[in-house]
């Protein structure tokens, strides 16, 4: 009976557990918001609470314009600043509701908090899609119930019923690396380039842009790219596929490109552990792509060689089209969030995509400062 | 012949012969590309930027990555033969473990640190600690309110990851820390988690040989209610085989976390399960519960890992490997299958006869 007792015990407190959890964090994410608005409000001027009192009338008894957010997850530092952008932008200061679902990279929840959204009856819903097909049936359902769909950061191949899409265009920014890559290799007088190439988790849009758009630099200049495997865009993969090619391509490498920069610190440790000196100066150039804060802490430290944003903040720009929506107008089907291209001051070098000339940032105190 | 009568046998044949087998193909393609046949198999001292001199080399990949699955397939080992089910839940609580210490190393919604918040040993206890509170609620389940082990560890199996991601306040938790790195690098020249694998199955290893918990465990396992009127008491054998594999859990956890220096929640033990489940299977181990032998599940998660390895070291393809691998996996699983072992037995049997007729 005693054993019986201490069982009873013992599952409840693992409930109450789960339930202290539940509830903890629950509200959790909403002071951190509110906490920060208030600080925010009096340093930009008076202009965010007078668009605030124009749009509280604009919208009917309710006030608040509710959007619905289906997020892909929370796998790095650069989905963790998205989500932030889109808690700080919908903010209910700002006049919106936001109904925030992190679908955990599973695409079945994801559909699921869509059809949830639709119910709940929000105005508008976004959608950052982890994977790019299956969408048509939900998007109908979505159409059916008048509610415009945003589409954010990844794409949707298989249905064109969404309003806009937001984000950053991949392919240009593995041009942007190679060109780059081809202009400080003639600096430097580095003649022969020997790549390695740690993909991100393979078919997202992201992988595809940014090794697709290497690649087509690379087959042009001639380039030798050794091998490529996938990092699953995590350190822990990063690490397990450089400690490989360390192995395989031992002294025949001289370029790392990570496709995000979780996969760049893993591959850093790897080649610390088998001696490989990488970044400005040193045997191996390392690229990398997403130049969060502390893929920039790297530049500046002098171990990234050069980081190639893809802009987070997504948020403001889908704004703008709710805002165009709400007045009636058409937004554009497909707006780009502008991307920085980051590096020190002996890196930097200029280099043109396609025919455009680009400039790049030096890493400063300031600029990491600045960044998400 | 009577050697040979010896190792035809032995229990561990089949996954020794699979594990040789699929390091064998780099032999193969190592030769047939020019290079030296045993380079996979060479291990060398290397001058490393951080850890000074370290061993280095494919064979050290294995046995390093392989780590977590090996601790991981111990636990599995006791839980599958105790209660004849499986533990889906072992990958998911090493992230929850991961992330309660790092949520203690560097103290609650901090993102990224070098200094820690609270000594060390804080963190590694309360990871260890949240590893048995999970096995303890698996075991309850199962072996107090008899629920079947899938359906009661899949509770588990969503929740703890998402539990893991509220400790973390939603977000990759760095804890930048050596004296913390020191667990996922080197001691010396050797791997850590490399040593903290053979600590564990040593001492999982004298428990069984020196009291008869591995024997209690299998009987519990073959005839639980034969156990109990032996005089067993079946259900807090069960219960004990979930709590150590939910220890081990947080172990693997913590290995995996300091490799990286940080909770990341979402990948940390992301279908590690079914690595741990595939191993118990290779070592040969009926998933039907009973008999076990847990040398055969270790050597079964670094099949896996070598299969991982090979790949890399063959240059294949991230998109076509997930294929070769379950390729590998078939042919392991269908050589160590009873009828086909049946089947060989009978045919060098008829073989015999007909040798004798002649």
């Amino acid at each position: 009976m005693k054993k019986k007792v201490l069982a009873v015990l013992l599952a409840a407190s693992m409930v109450a557990a789960l339930v202290g959890c539940g509830s903890a964090a629950a509200p959790a994410p909403a002071p951190a918001p509110a906490a920060e608005e208030p600080a925010a409000a009096p340093a930009d001027d008076a202009a965010p609470a007078e668009e605030v009192a124009e749009e509280a009338p604009a919208e009917d008894a309710g006030g608040l314009i509710k959007v619905g957010f289906a997020q892909v997850g929370h796998e790095s530092d650069w989905r963790t600043a998205s989500t932030k952008s889109c808690q700080d932008v919908f903010s209910e200061a700002n006049g919106y509701d936001l109904s925030f679902v992190d679908c955990d990279n599973d695409e079945a929840a994801q559909k699921e908090a869509v059809r949830s959204f639709i119910e709940q009856g929000v105005d508008y819903i976004i959608i950052d899609p982890i994977i790019a097909t299956g969408w048509d049936t939900v998007l109908t359902e979505c159409e059916d119930a008048g509610i415009p769909v945003i589409v954010i950061d990844r794409t949707i191949d298989d249905s064109d019923k969404y309003v806009s899409w937001v984000g950053s265009d991949f392919l240009t920014e593995g041009k942007a690396a190679a060109e780059w890559l081809k202009a400080y290799a003639a600096a430097q007088g580095i003649s022969e380039i020997n790549a390695l190439i740690i993909q991100g988790t393979i078919g997202s849009s992201a992988q595809i842009g940014r090794t697709d758009g290497f690649q087509e630099v690379a087959d042009r200049e001639g380039w030798t790219v050794l091998d490529k495997q996938t990092g699953d865009f995590t350190e822990a993969g990063g690490q397990e596929v450089m400690e490989s090619f360390c192995k395989s391509y031992a002294g025949k490498f001289n370029v790392v490109v990570c496709e995000n920069d979780n996969e760049a610190f893993g591959a850093m440790t790897a080649m610390d552990n088998a001696g490989v000196t990488y970044g400005p100066g040193n045997d191996v150039i390392l690229i990398s792509y997403d130049a969060c804060t502390a893929g920039l802490k790297d530049v500046q430290a002098g171990k990234i060689t050069a980081d190639f944003e893809c802009n987070p903040l997504a948020a403001p720009t889908v704004e703008g089209v709710i805002q165009t929506l709400q007045s009636g107008g058409t937004p554009e089907r497909e707006i780009l969030v502008p991307d920085n291209w980051y590096a020190l001051a002996d890196q930097i070098v200029p280099f043109a995509v396609d025919g455009k000339d680009m400039s790049m940032i030096e890493v400063t105190d300031a600029v990491i400062e600045a960044q998400y | 012949m009577k050697i040979w009568n010896k190792i035809k046998s032995w229990p561990l044949l089949l996954p020794v012969v699979a594990l040789i087998l699929v390091m064998a193909v780099n032999i193969i393609h190592d030769a047939a590309v020019g290079d030296n046949p045993l380079s996979f198999f060479m291990i060398s001292l290397r001058d490393t930027t951080t850890n000074g001199t370290i061993l280095f080399g494919r064979i050290i990949d294995i046995i390093n990555r392989g780590s977590e699955v090996a601790i991981l397939a111990i636990g599995m080992t006791l839980v599958v033969s105790a209660s004849a089910g499986t533990d889906i839940s072992v990958g998911s609580v090493m992230s929850l473990c991961a992330s309660f210490m790092c949520m203690n190393l560097a103290g609650y919604g901090v993102s990224s640190t070098t200094t820690l918040a609270k000594p060390l040993i804080v963190g590694l206890l309360a990871a260890v600690l949240m590893g048995a509170l999970c096995g303890a609620f698996n075991g309850t389940l199962v072996s107090h309110l008899s629920i079947q082990p899938m359906v009661a560890t899949l509770i588990l199996y969503s929740a703890a990851r998402a539990i893991g991601l509220l400790l973390c306040n939603d977000l990759i938790v760095y804890v930048r820390n050596p004296s913390f790195a020191f667990i996922g690098a080197f001691t010396g020249p050797i791997p850590t988690p490399i040593l903290i694998t053979v600590v564990c199955i040593i001492l999982i290893s004298v428990v069984l040989k020196k009291t008869a918990l591995g024997m209690y465990i299998q009987s519990v396992g073959i005839n639980a209610k034969a156990s109990r009127i032996a005089g067993l008491n079946s259900r807090r054998l069960r219960f004990l085989a979930y709590l150590l594999c939910g220890v081990f859990a947080s172990l693997a956890g913590i290995v995996a976390s300091s490799r990286i220096t940080s909770a990341d929640s979402n990948n940390i033990g992301l279908y590690l399960e079914m690595d741990a489940i595939l191993s118990v299977a290779l070592g040969g181990n009926s998933l039907g519960g009973g008999k076990f032998n847990l040398a055969g599940s270790i050597i079964g998660a670094y099949t896996i890992q070598a299969i991982t390895t090979t790949l890399y070291a063959l240059g294949v393809s991230s998109i076509q490997a997930p294929v070769y691998k379950a390729i590998i996996v078939i042919i392991i699983v269908v050589i160590e299958a009873p009828p086909f072992k049946a089947f060989i037995r009978k045919h060098s049997a008829a073989r015999a006869t007909k040798g004798v007729k002649a």
